[in-house]
C-alpha cells in the first residue's frame, strides 16, 4: 500500500506551462480519477507521477519516498495506456513478463506471478497469442495484466477504456472497480469520460488549464460544483445556466431573471448575498419539476421549443428569458411546443455562481 | 555516431569551401588567392557549358518526367488489367545503375547500330535520329535516357498519391458531374502536392548529382558538349590536377541546394505561422 | 504502423470506384478504354525495347549484329558473348571479364549494407525517442546531408582516407558508402520509429528497460518492414554506385559498374557489342533481381528515400 502526494508540481513544454504549482494528496488504496477536457494537463500529471517526463518544479512522493528523480521502474508503479501499448512482437505472456525479465527475476517467481495475474484477469487461454491475434478487450486485459504482474502498490491508468466500444467499456469498467476492491491498491485514473469518473472514483479531481478545479467525492462534485467550469463539465445533459441579478425580497434572497423574480430561500450562501450582484443560477435538468408545484418553492417560466424523446425519459428544451434550458421529463409526459410552463425547483439543490468569476457563492 | 555522420558533412563542406580560396593544384595547399578560382571558373568555357547544360537537362528532364509520370499514373489509375505487370515494366529501369542506363542508350542512339540504322534497314532511309554525335543535340540524348530511367518512379510516387486521395472526393465529383480529366487536373493534382513534391525533389537530387550517366553515355562529349558540373569537379580534382578550381566548382554546386532548402524552410515556416494564426484568429 | 504508407492495393481503387454492378464498371470496348490501353502499351514498349534489344543482341554473333537488324531475333543463338563477358572481356590489357568485379561488388555491398543499416537504425531510434539537446539541429543537418551533392564533400574525404592510410582499400569504400547512406537511412528509420506509438516506449520504461533494452527487445523486432526497405535501398544503391567505387576502392577492388564501363568504353580493339551487352545485363542482374523479388517494397523504399521529412 502506498500513498501518492504531489507537491507544488510544475511542468512546462517550452514556454507553455502545462501544470503550475499543483498539489494533490492521494491516500492509500484510494481510487482517484483525473477528469477534464483534452489539454487540461491530466495526462501530463499522470506521466509526471510515472516519471515519464521531467518536472520543472515541485516533487512527487510515492509511499512516503521522494521519487521526483527516480526512474519509472523504481517508483513502484504499474501503468495502463490508452492504446494498450503492447509490444507487438511478443506474446501476451512475453508482454506480461518483459519487465520482470529485464529485472532478472527468478523464473519460478515470474511463473507464479503470471499464473496469479492470468487467473485474476481470466486471460490464461490468451497467453500464447500475439497482440495482433487479440480483440480490443483482450488486449486491454493483457495490458492491465502487465501492470498487475509488477506487484506494485500504485496503478496509473491513462484513458484505458477510450479505445473500446461502448458495451466493452461498460464491462471493463465494472471489472476495474471489482479489481480495485480486491486489490485495494492506490489507483490514479485519467479520463475525459464523466460516467467513468462518477462510477469509479472515490474522489474526482476535475482539471482545467493545468489546475485542479475541484477535488471531491463524485456526489459532492455533482451536487456542489465549486465553479461554473466544474458545473458545466460534469453532468449530461449539461447544467442549465440562467443569468440574473441578486435581490432581497422581504429579507430573503431572491434572483431576478429578466422581469421574473423568484426566491432563493434555502440556498446555502457561502457569504451573505449582496443586493444587485450579477449572478448565474445553475440548475440540473432533472432538478426542474414542471408538475407538482407544491413540492418546489421557486419557479421560472419556460417557453417550450422542442421535445427530445430519449427512451427512458425525454428532454424538454425551452428558454427562460434569453437562456436555453433543458428539463428532464417523463417519457409519456405531454407538452405542446410553443406553450409556456412554470419550471419549479428547490433552491437548496441549485448552484449560484458569480457572473464574473464563475465561483460558487 | 550520429555526430560523426553529421560531422563528416559539415567538416567536408568547410574544407571544400576553404580550399576553393587557395591555389591548390595536385594537393591542397594553404596559399590563399581570394576569389581567383571563382573568377577563373566563371571564365572557363567548360564550366559555362556545364552550367548551361545542367539547366537544359534539369528543366527538360523534370518537366517531362513529371508530365509523363503523371499521365502514366492517371492512366494506370483507370482500373486497368495487369496493373502490377505494367508497373514493373515502367519502374525497372530505376533499379539499374546509371552506368547501365547510359550504355544502353548509347547503343540505342548509335547511328551505326541503334534505332537509326534499324529504320534505315527497314527502308526508311531518310530517317535521322542520332542526337549523341552532334554537339548541338547530344544533351537531348541524355534527357531521353534520364526520362527512360526516372519516369517510372515519378509514376509510382504519384500513383500512390492518387490512391491516397479520399475516395469520397471522387464520389462527390461524380455526383457533381465533373469530367474525369478535370478531376485529375484541378482536384486530384492539388491534393497530391506531397507526392508531387517528393517526386520533384527526387528528380532534382538526381539532376544535380548526374555523373555516371554522362561518363557512360558521352564521356562529356562530343568535345565538351555534355559537360556537367559534377563531371567538371571530378575532372578538376583528378586528371586536371587543379583542386582549387574543383573546390570552387563544388562550392557552386552547393548553392542551388541551399536555395532550394531555404525555399523549403520558408514554406514550412509560413505554413506553421499560418496554422498558428488560424488557431488564434 | 509503417513509414510511408505507399501501398497500392486494389481494394483502395475499389473503394473509390465502388463495386456496384453496372454504372461504374468499365465498358470493355469503348474508345476511351482503347486509348488508355494504347497509351500504356506504347509506353511499356518505350521502357521494354532497350532491354529487348540488349538481350537479343547479346545472343547474336558479331557478323549478324553488323547486318544492323537491331530488333530481329538472333538467327543462331550463341551464349559465347555471355561467357566472354564473365571470363574473358578485356579492359586494357587485363582480360578477366567481369567476374572479379562481381566479387568486389559483393565484398563492398554486403558490409556496407550491414554496417550502414545498424548505425542508421540506432541513430533513427535515438532521434525519435530520446529527446536530447541538439536533436533538432542534427535532424536538420541530416536533411541537408541528404541533398548535398557528393562532389561537394568527395575531395576532403579523399584526403581524409589518404591521411588514414585507407585510400584504395575495401575499408575506405565501405566507410564512404556508410557515410553517404547515413542521412537517408537515418531519416527512414527516424520516420518509422516516429510512427510507433510513444506509449510503447513509455510502457518499456515503466517495465524498467533502458536505452538498449528498448531498442533491441522492443524496437528491433518491430523493424522488419523498414529494415527490408532499407536493405533494398542500400543493396541497389551501393551495387549501382560508380563514382565512389572508381574514386575510393582502388583498382584491385573496383566494383562491377566500374569494370563494366571500362570494358565497354575501352578504346582499344574491336567493339564486341554482343559481349558488351551481355556484360551490361550481368551488371544489372543483381539489382534487377532485388527489384523483381521485392516488388512493392521497392516503391516504398524509393518513396521513403525521397525524404518525406
Amino acid at each position: 500500500m502506498a500513498s501518492v502526494s504531489i507537491k507544488k508540481l510544475g511542468v512546462s513544454f517550452g514556454s507553455l506551462n502545462v501544470l503550475r504549482d499543483l498539489d494533490l494528496e492521494v491516500d492509500q488504496g484510494e481510487f482517484i480519477v483525473l477528469l477534464g477536457p483534452s489539454g487540461c494537463g491530466k495526462s501530463t500529471l499522470l506521466n509526471a507521477v510515472a516519471g515519464l517526463l521531467d518536472v520543472d518544479a515541485g516533487q512527487v512522493w510515492i509511499g512516503g519516498k521522494n521519487v521526483t528523480w527516480e526512474e519509472p521502474k523504481d517508483r513502484g508503479i504499474g501503468m495502463v495506456f490508452q492504446s494498450y501499448a503492447l509490444y507487438p512482437r511478443m506474446t501476451a505472456e512475453g508482454n506480461l513478463t518483459f519487465g520482470l525479465r529485464v529485472a532478472r527475476m527468478p523464473k519460478d517467481e515470474i511463473a507464479r506471478r503470471v499464473d496469479r495475474t492470468a487467473d485474476l484477469l481470466q486471460i490464461k487461454p490468451l497467453l500464447g497469442r500475439r497482440p495482433a491475434e487479440l480483440s480490443g478487450g483482450q488486449r486491454q486485459r493483457v495490458a492491465i495484466g502487465r501492470a498487475l504482474v509488477r506487484d506494485v502498490d500504485v496503478f496509473l491508468f491513462d484513458e484505458p477504456l477510450s479505445n473500446l466500444d461502448a458495451k466493452l467499456r461498460t464491462e471493463l469498467r465494472v471489472e476495474l472497480k471489482k479489481l480495485h476492491n480486491q486489490l485495494n491498491s492506490t489507483m490514479i485514473y485519467v479520463t475525459h469520460d464523466q460516467i467513468e469518473a462518477l462510477t469509479l472514483a472515490d474522489r474526482i479531481a476535475v482539471m482545467h488549464g493545468g489546475v485542479i478545479q475541484q477535488l471531491a467525492a463524485p456526489k459532492e462534485i455533482y451536487r456542489r460544483p465549486v465553479n461554473r467550469f466544474v458545473a458545466g463539465f460534469v453532468g449530461s445533459p449539461a447544467m442549465n445556466f440562467l443569468e440574473g441579478t441578486l435581490t432581497i425580497v422581504d429579507g430573503a434572497p431572491a434572483i431576478r431573471i429578466g422581469d421574473v423574480t423568484t426566491g432563493l430561500a434555502g440556498y446555502d450562501f457561502a457569504a451573505a448575498p449582496v443586493e444587485g450582484r450579477a449572478v448565474v443560477l445553475g440548475i440540473r435538468p432533472e432538478q426542474i419539476v414542471l408538475a407538482d408545484a407544491a413540492a418546489a418553492p421557486s419557479q421560472v417560466p419556460i417557453d417550450i421549443h422542442l421535445i427530445d424523446p430519449m427512451g427512458a425519459d425525454s428532454l424538454l428544451w425551452g428558454t427562460v428569458g434569453s437562456d436555453t434550458v433543458s428539463v428532464r421529463i417523463g417519457p409519456d409526459d405531454e407538452y405542446t411546443v410553443g406553450d409556456t410552463v412554470a419550471g419549479h425547483f428547490h433552491p437548496d439543490q441549485a448552484s449560484v455562481f458569480d457572473a464574473g468569476t464563475g465561483v460558487r457563492l | 555516431m550520429i555526430a560523426v555522420a553529421v560531422g563528416v558533412y559539415v567538416i567536408g563542406i568547410a574544407f571544400t569551401f576553404y580550399w576553393s580560396f587557395t591555389s591548390s593544384k595536385l594537393f591542397p595547399n594553404n596559399n590563399l588567392v581570394g576569389l581567383d578560382q571563382y573568377r577563373r571558373l566563371w571564365s572557363s568555357d567548360r564550366w559555362l557549358v556545364a552550367v548551361n547544360n545542367i539547366w537544359i537537362y534539369g528543366v527538360l528532364l523534370i518537366v517531362f518526367s513529371l508530365v509523363f509520370g503523371y499521365l502514366l499514373a492517371v492512366f494506370m489509375d483507370q482500373r486497368i488489367r495487369q496493373e502490377a505487370v505494367l508497373r514493373s515494366i515502367f519502374l525497372y529501369p530505376f533499379a539499374m545503375s546509371l552506368i547501365v542506363t547510359g550504355l544502353i542508350w548509347q547503343w540505342m542512339l548509335d547511328p551505326n547500330l541503334g534505332i537509326e540504322q534499324t529504320l534505315h534497314g527497314w527502308g526508311w532511309t531518310s530517317f535521322h535520329f542520332s542526337p549523341l554525335v552532334d554537339p548541338e543535340t547530344a544533351i537531348y540524348g541524355l534527357v531521353i535516357a534520364g526520362i527512360w530511367q526516372g519516369s517510372g518512379v515519378t509514376m509510382a510516387i504519384l500513383l500512390a498519391g492518387l490512391r491516397g486521395v479520399d475516395s469520397e472526393i471522387w464520389k462527390a465529383a461524380r455526383v457533381d458531374g465533373i469530367p474525369t480529366w478535370r478531376v485529375y487536373l484541378f482536384i486530384a493534382l492539388p491534393m497530391i502536392r506531397g507526392a508531387l513534391a517528393t517526386a520533384f525533389v527526387l528528380q532534382c537530387v538526381g539532376v544535380v548529382r548526374v555523373y555516371d550517366l554522362i561518363v557512360a553515355m558521352t564521356g562529356g562529349g562530343p568535345g565538351i558538349a555534355t559537360q556537367m558540373p559534377a563531371v567538371y569537379v571530378i575532372q578538376m580534382i583528378s586528371s586536371s590536377q587543379n583542386v582549387g578550381q574543383g573546390m570552387a566548382a563544388a562550392t557552386m554546386m552547393l548553392l542551388p541546394i541551399l536555395v532550394v532548402l531555404a525555399f523549403g524552410g520558408l514554406a514550412m515556416w509560413r505554413r506553421r505561422r499560418r496554422a498558428a494564426m488560424g488557431a488564434t484568429p | 504502423m509503417s513509414a510511408g504508407d505507399m501501398t497500392l492495393t486494389d481494394t483502395e481503387a475499389e473503394a473509390r470506384w465502388g463495386t456496384q454492378p453496372g454504372g461504374v464498371k468499365p465498358r470493355r470496348f469503348s474508345p476511351a478504354r482503347l486509348g488508355i490501353y494504347g497509351f500504356l502499351v506504347i509506353s511499356a514498349l518505350f521502357f521494354l525495347i532497350p532491354l529487348y534489344v540488349m538481350i537479343v543482341t547479346s545472343l547474336k554473333t558479331m557478323p549478324e549484329i553488323r547486318l544492323g537488324h537491331l530488333f530481329s531475333l538472333p538467327g543462331e543463338v550463341t551464349f559465347q558473348p555471355w561467357v566472354d563477358a564473365w571470363l574473358n572481356a578485356c579492359t586494357g590489357r587485363d582480360c578477366n571479364g567481369l567476374h572479379p568485379g562481381f566479387l568486389n561488388s559483393l565484398k563492398i555491398t554486403i558490409p556496407s549494407v550491414v554496417v550502414s543499416i545498424i548505425i542508421a537504425s540506432i541513430n533513427g531510434y535515438a532521434l525519435s525517442f530520446w529527446r536530447y539537446k541538439g536533436a533538432n539541429l542534427f535532424f536538420g543537418l541530416l536533411v541537408f546531408g541528404a541533398f548535398v551533392p557528393y562532389q561537394v564533400v568527395i575531395y576532403p574525404l579523399i584526403i581524409a582516407a589518404r591521411e588514414a592510410g585507407l585510400y584504395s582499400t575495401l575499408a575506405a569504400i565501405v566507410i564512404v558508402h556508410t557515410i553517404f547512406g547515413m542521412p537517408i537511412l537515418t531519416l527512414l528509420f527516424r520516420n518509422y520509429y516516429a510512427s510507433v506509438p510513444i506509449e510503447l516506449f513509455k510502457a518499456g520504461r515503466v517495465d524498467g528497460a533502458g536505452f538498449w533494452q528498448i531498442f533491441f527487445r522492443i524496437m528491433v523486432p518491430m523493424s522488419v518492414p523498414i529494415t527490408t526497405v532499407a536493405v533494398i535501398l542500400q543493396v541497389t544503391g551501393i551495387w549501382n554506385d560508380f563514382l565512389f567505387g572508381v574514386v575510393f576502392a582502388g583498382r584491385s577492388n573496383w566494383p562491377m559498374t566500374v569494370q563494366l564501363n571500362n570494358i565497354v568504353n575501352t578504346t582499344t580493339g574491336v567493339r564486341e557489342y554482343n559481349v558488351n551487352m551481355a556484360a551490361t545485363i550481368l551488371t544489372a542482374a543483381v539489382p534487377l533481381a532485388v527489384y523483381f523479388i521485392s516488388g512493392r517494397w521497392f516503391v516504398r523504399g524509393i518513396a521513403a528515400g525521397a525524404v518525406k521529412g
